[in-house]
């Protein structure tokens, strides 16, 4: 067993603290002979600190493209030449989106919406769309809204939204590279005004963006010190118009070093492969992400583009005998 | 056989294509799988598309709305 590996499992698993970043360095350069044994130290991490269950969730964008931020990945900024085109939820659209992810098993469903910040006509919209979903779906409700006031955070609330998604996208002294239009001191801000609330924090972000191996790892130590309940773990799928266009995706290795890395560096967060990882991992990678410390997943479509189907993921979860996070134990 | 546009670029298909064809080239071939058209076939219009979990509606203004095909 390599030191770096098993300096991991007395730090980690024995003892349930984070990674340090030196080590998350050390850990995200292992050689790919060493890749299976960090996979399997982060899946008994995954197992010991947070249990068998996976959390499976889908998504839906209320408010697509238009976007006055310029985030370089994204291919719903209205400042760069992209083919996605603005458009809105209706309600009974909306409404159909959580019925269609309730039916494929899955307990969490989260209502984006592509915006700096949401304005009054947004909450009326999200406030009456939850009411319809409510009616209608049996399912949890998380939001992604952009930067929040602190009277918003308190409607979410009042609107029965159990988590707020807010990604700091990469490191801090990355974000610049990706993001110009507002600072990561500013998603800090909002970070920190879901965290002094009940609702959950959900924060991520994407990997293979040209950030360096020392950056991933600070960006695992950064969100780490944030503490959230979920963290979702998106690879570049880089979209055309974008300024990321041509950015090369990551390798399948790569992905599957920094999702041990992540589970590392925080043992008892939800790990959720998000966005890109068909196109980084594969249907292979998927089971090996599953089995190397993920432990949630996004399944169907995603925002923009398309995921593999659902019932593809929800039977690789009864094949691996992982079950699904049940409703009632986030409710 | 009437003029077509890639429904993945808008670029223009390559004339007489009659082998039912809605991409340009392999790159957007290959794309197409994990992508919604964002091009109208017909006209090259930019549509507007939603993405739901299990499906996708798109819609051109000159042409109408599509939905896509249930997976099996």
């Amino acid at each position: 067993m390599s030191q770096t590996i098993e300096h991991a499992r007395r730090t980690v698993l024995e003892h349930g603290q984070s990674l340090p970043e030196a080590d998350i360095v050390e850990l995200l350069s292992i050689p790919d002979e060493q890749l299976p044994e960090a996979l399997q130290l982060a899946h008994e991490v995954r197992m010991r600190w947070c249990g068998p269950d996976v959390e499976v969730e889908g998504i839906a964008s209320i408010a697509t493209g238009g976007c006055p931020e310029d985030c370089h990945f994204c291919s719903q900024s209205g400042l760069f030449s992209s083919p996605v085109r603005s458009v809105r939820l209706d309600i009974p659209t909306l409404v159909e989106a959580a019925r269609q992810t309730a039916a494929s098993g899955a307990t969490e469903f989260c209502i984006v919406a592509a915006l700096r910040g949401p304005d009054e006509k947004m909450m009326s919209q999200l406030r009456a769309g939850i009411a319809a979903i409510r009616a209608e779906v049996e399912i949890n409700i998380a939001a992604s809204l952009g930067i929040l006031t602190p009277a918003q955070v308190d409607e979410l609330i009042d609107m029965g939204v159990h988590r707020y998604n807010h990604n700091l996208e990469t490191a801090r002294s990355f974000f610049g590279n990706v993001v110009t239009t507002h600072t990561w001191e500013e998603r800090w801000d909002t970070l920190s005004l879901v965290r002094a609330s009940v609702m959950e924090v959900c924060c991520g972000g994407i990997l293979g963006m040209g950030e360096t191996i020392e950056q991933r790892a600070e960006f695992a130590v950064q969100l780490a010190e944030l503490d959230p309940h979920e963290v979702p773990l998106n690879f570049l799928n880089p979209r055309p118009g974008t300024p990321l266009a041509d950015q090369p995706p990551l390798s399948a290795a790569d992905a599957l070093r920094a999702i041990a890395a992540f589970r590392l560096a925080m043992p008892r967060t939800i790990l959720r492969l998000a966005g890109g990882r068909e196109l980084t991992l594969g249907d292979l990678g998927t089971r090996d992400g599953l089995l190397g410390g993920i432990n949630a997943i996004i399944v169907g479509n995603y925002l923009t583009t398309l995921g593999r189907p659902a019932v593809t993921d929800i039977e690789l979860l009864g094949e691996l005998k992982m079950p699904i996070k049940a409703l009632s134990a986030t409710l | 056989m009437s003029k077509q546009w890639c429904e993945r670029c808008g670029k223009p298909i390559a004339e007489n294509s009659e082998d039912g064809h809605t991409y340009c080239d392999h790159g957007c071939e290959a794309a197409q799988a994990l992508e919604p058209p964002r091009y109208c076939r017909w006209c090259g219009r930019r549509m507007k598309v939603q993405v739901l979990p299990d499906d996708w509606r798109a819609h051109c203004v000159e042409h109408g709305s599509r939905k896509s095909v249930p997976s099996a």
